[in-house]
């Protein structure tokens, strides 16, 4: 495979100062910007977890009250869902796809600039009431959890700035999902037909029809919401003739597919990772597409076994159960390819192979509490308690944040130019695998003996286990603190990085120098 | 010296050794509370079976993908094999977690359809949730008897943030009630579950029974229990800032007391609502020592407007207020209809008159408040 590299070296022509990062239209600004906007939600939705550990060491009340914790867990929720997970991924696209399929930039590079710049107003908005109303500690901010049911949450008197925080970033999402689906299917290189795309950017395209499919069901739903509230309708008001559980069904609509979108970029990042710590191509890649498009297909149609207990007819118990049970065959698909490329391949252990290791270990045991979280009469004393606290802390924390991890360390050296620092970075992963373990693994054991979530306070025989929770939380969090470190000290400076920076590395953007000119394939590279 | 400078020392002494003591290591349990139900019964069994089952593929692709990190690394000299697809492979590995997921999904069908059963009913009992209590209504040939269930409220007290009261030293700690739901061993009893106010949801462990409690529906659940006993279960639905602070308790009695007892309630409910709608006029010494009562106990006003009517974080001061102070009948439509859109609940449902008329009149006579007193026959024409 040959490729032509634009050699801009010395005479780099961007545009520099604050204005830059204001009207940027290039892909490699805009990835940055959306990868330090969610690396500082990610300290603030931290912070916010840090004080519910905190309040939950030991039973009784003892930093917060009840309403202000409730605002902790719910802003802690909402903060990392839209403001930290989403947006990194979003981050790794705006770097990637454009250089991995030949592309000098995104197809709408004007839109990409809005997509991100609407982004820190919606946090404005989404924050911005915890401090209104003159007592702080009273807890003004939205406090009916990140999944914001009615009728608890149209009791919130300052609903409309969370309304309109949604409708922001889901306006972002939306614009920036067009942005790539526009890009992938028109602007790769010559010969990149879609079976020869990497797997992320795969992953992507097919998340970004999800995006589309979702983000205004979302929309619909809080506008119903807003107009019930302020506008006299009864969507969700029984005596008007509507129904709180169409809030669930429309919400979950939405909420079942979110998730995906939130792990399908995860799994295209470690198939970029094994394949190259293996030095071995990826097992099974038309299946690793189809599996990916299965799940995609299967997440419209699951929804509701987030609400089993909500008095559905028998009927649709079982047939949202079984829907779900099978999305558990093309996610263990997935999980045998990825083992299966590390199968007799010729391993290393790099910072981001450890990451991409323990994300599929300890995604797959989230996986196996997903499943068993999905035999409905079982999820009857599942439901609502830790044990689902738990399941979706593994997919998240050790799913979807450890491949962002994986795949910042990964592409860090081709975005900077230098190699971050090999000992600091598995200091980072070992202290992280081991407390997160630390931290969640007990919820497991809290929610089947009897804890249910989003409580202040809790009944004393689940002391022991929320108190080692507490303390893992701490070393997690403050192992993050290592992260920014590393990353800080990397871009200002570190040992030079090569074009390909690792040995079994594969794809267009390793044939650019590291760090990847500002504008990159100004020509189209000829793909074999 | 004096002595106040130790104080500090001896308490943070106190504390270590609270944190310390024995009362903290409290039962912890690793798996479900003992079932004492079919339903739960069978609950337990299959999830006891799923996880065995996933520990087990576990166990395979872990161990494989182990044994992979550990020999086939460039350290050891492996050299990276050719191989990326094989198509028979993949269909076996897709057919047989298939088989596996079919395995699972017959018991758990089984088990589903005797949970959601709640065909030939001994008896039915309606649960309705409220901020932050239940409400239990039976019907005893006839006579509607009720009570509501609230958090006892010594608890109550204790969980405040600078309480001062160690709650390591409170029994059955958030999970005890003044006013337990009482039901028969041996029996299949229906539940009829709704809620006057947000979404709730009732659920006792031991019984494997939880259901939702949505307000304008009505939801159906049940269960049969084999053992008597004390169950204890907490609300599973977050609804506002006491959703730690409702729970449910539950005495299983044998068939014969729960009889005795339900009609006793009965005598109680009849004489109850006697005296409430007796044209009776109350003095004001009368009607502002049962309205204490109830602010400060069952009708838990105190959690939201203060001890003292000064209000609590975002809750309105009571003391001073205009509605305390002024005309009567804003002051009987809040309490009575409650404030929608808020947490003020509507307590018509909840109190009679006799007590309406009191917490309503305790709250204007308290605090040097000079509002007006209010009798039962305001309250009843005011509903």
């Amino acid at each position: 495979m040959s490729a032509t590299t634009a050699h801009e070296g010395h005479h780099e022509e961007h545009p520099r100062g604050i204005t830059r990062w204001l009207f940027t239209t290039n892909h490699k600004d805009i990835g940055s910007l959306y990868l330090w906007f969610s690396f500082i939600m990610f300290f603030v939705g931290g912070l916010f977890a840090l004080v519910i550990r905190a309040e939950l060491f030991q039973p009784g009340l003892q930093v917060v009250d009840p309403n202000f914790f409730n605002m902790m867990t719910t802003l802690h929720g909402l903060v990392m869902v839209f403001g930290a997970i989403m947006p990194a991924f979003v981050g790794l696209a705006n770097w990637q796809i454009p250089m991995m399929i030949g592309a000098p930039d995104m197809a709408l590079p004007r839109m990409n600039n809005w997509s991100f710049w609407i982004l820190p107003f919606a946090g404005i908005m989404l924050l911005a009431p915890m401090f209104m109303g003159g007592n702080f500690e009273a807890g003004q901010g939205p406090a009916f959890g990140w999944t914001f049911y009615v009728p608890l949450s149209l009791q919130y008197d300052k609903l409309a700035f969370f309304v309109f925080a949604v409708h922001l970033l889901g306006i972002s999402s939306i614009m920036g999902s067009i942005n790539i689906i526009a890009t992938i299917l028109n602007m790769r290189a010559p010969g990149m037909t879609l079976m020869k795309m990497p797997l992320f950017v795969w992953t992507w395209l097919i998340t970004a029809f999800l995006l589309i499919a979702v983000m205004p069901v979302l929309a619909g739903a809080v506008t119903m919401m807003l107009t019930d509230k302020y506008f006299g309708t009864s969507f969700f008001d029984a005596a008007g003739g509507g129904d709180p559980v169409l809030f669930q069904h429309v919400f979950w609509f939405f909420g079942h597919p979110e998730v995906y979108i939130m792990i399908l970029p995860a799994f295209g990042v470690i198939s970029q990772i094994i394949p190259t710590f293996a030095r071995k191509k990826l097992f099974g890649y038309a299946s690793m597409v189809y599996a990916t498009a299965s799940i995609a297909f299967l997440s419209f149609i699951v929804w509701a076994h987030h609400m089993f207990t909500v008095g559905m007819p028998v009927a649709g118990e079982l047939f949202f159960m079984y829907a779900t049970m099978l999305i558990a065959v093309p996610t263990g698909v997935k999980v045998f390819n990825w083992v299966s490329t590390m199968y007799k391949g010729s391993m290393t252990f790099e910072t981001p192979m450890l990451f991409a290791l323990a994300f599929v270990i300890l995604f797959t045991i989230g996986g196996f509490s997903g499943l068993m979280l999905a035999i409905a009469p079982a999820d009857f004393q599942y439901h609502d308690t830790y044990f689902v606290v738990a399941h979706f802390h593994y997919v998240l924390v050790t799913g979807a944040l450890f491949a962002i991890m994986a795949g910042v360390y990964y592409w860090l050296p081709k975005w900077s130019g230098n190699m971050y620092s090999e000992k600091l970075g598995k200091l980072h992963f070992w202290l992280s695998v081991i407390s997160v373990n630390v931290t969640f693994f007990p919820m497991h054991f809290t929610g089947l003996a009897g804890m249910p979530r989003r409580y202040s306070d809790y009944a004393l025989q689940f002391t022991e286990f929320n108190q080692i929770s507490s303390i893992g939380a701490f070393v997690f969090g403050f192992s993050q603190l290592i992260f920014l470190y590393l990353v800080v000290k990397t871009i200002r400076g570190g040992a030079r990085a090569t074009d390909k920076v690792w040995e079994g590395a594969e794809g267009l953007e390793w044939t650019l120098p590291s760090p990847a000119p500002y504008h990159s394939f100004a020509t189209a590279p000829e793909v074999k | 010296m004096s002595a106040s400078p130790l104080r500090p020392r001896a308490l943070t002494g106190a504390a270590m050794l609270a944190l310390a003591s024995p009362l903290a290591r409290a039962d912890y349990r690793l798996n479900f509370q003992d079932p004492v139900t079919p339903v739960a019964r069978e609950i337990y069994d299959l999830h006891m079976l799923i996880l065995w089952i996933c520990v087990a593929i576990g166990v395979v692709v872990f161990g494989v993908m182990i044994y992979s990190m550990v020999k086939h690394r460039k350290s050891r000299g492996a050299v990276p094999a050719s191989f990326h697809e094989n198509t028979r492979l993949e269909v076996v590995w897709t057919i047989i977690p298939f088989v596996i997921l079919i395995s699972m999904a017959i018991p758990a069908t089984k088990a589903l359809l005797a949970l959601e059963d709640t065909s030939d009913a001994d008896l039915t009992v309606r649960i309705t949730g409220l901020q932050w209590k239940w409400k239990y209504e039976y019907d005893a040939d006839g006579t509607p008897v009720s009570y509501i269930s609230s958090l006892k409220p010594e608890h109550l007290q204790a969980r405040q943030k600078g309480s001062g009261v160690d709650v390591r030293e409170i029994d059955h700690y958030l999970l005890d009630v003044d006013n337990p739901l009482v039901l028969p061993v041996g029996k299949k009893v229906r539940f009829l579950v709704t809620s006057d106010d947000v979404i709730h949801s009732w659920w006792v462990p031991a019984f494997g029974t939880k259901k939702d409690a949505i307000p304008g529906f009505v939801n159906e659940a049940q269960t049969f229990i084999e053992k008597p006993g004390i169950y204890r279960g907490q609300c599973a639905e977050l609804c506002g800032k006491d959703h730690a602070f409702m729970p449910i308790v539950v005495k299983a009695v044998p068939e014969a007391e729960y009889r005795t007892w339900l009609a006793q309630q009965k005598v109680a409910a009849q004489a109850a609502a006697a005296e409430a709608s007796a044209e009776k006029v109350w003095s004001e010494a009368e009607l502002v020592a049962r309205g204490r009562e109830i602010y400060t106990g069952k009708g838990g006003c105190f959690g939201c407007h203060g001890a003292s009517g000064e209000g609590v974080a975002t809750f309105p001061a009571l003391a001073g207020s205009a509605v305390a102070n002024g005309d009567a009948a804003k002051h009987l439509d809040t309490v009575i209809h409650g404030r929608p859109g808020t947490a003020m609940a509507a307590y018509g449902s909840q109190l009679n008159d006799l007590e309406l008329a009191a917490v309503i009149t305790y709250e204007r006579r308290s605090w040097g408040n000079t509002g007006s007193v209010v009798q039962p026959a305001d309250v009843k024409a005011a509903r």
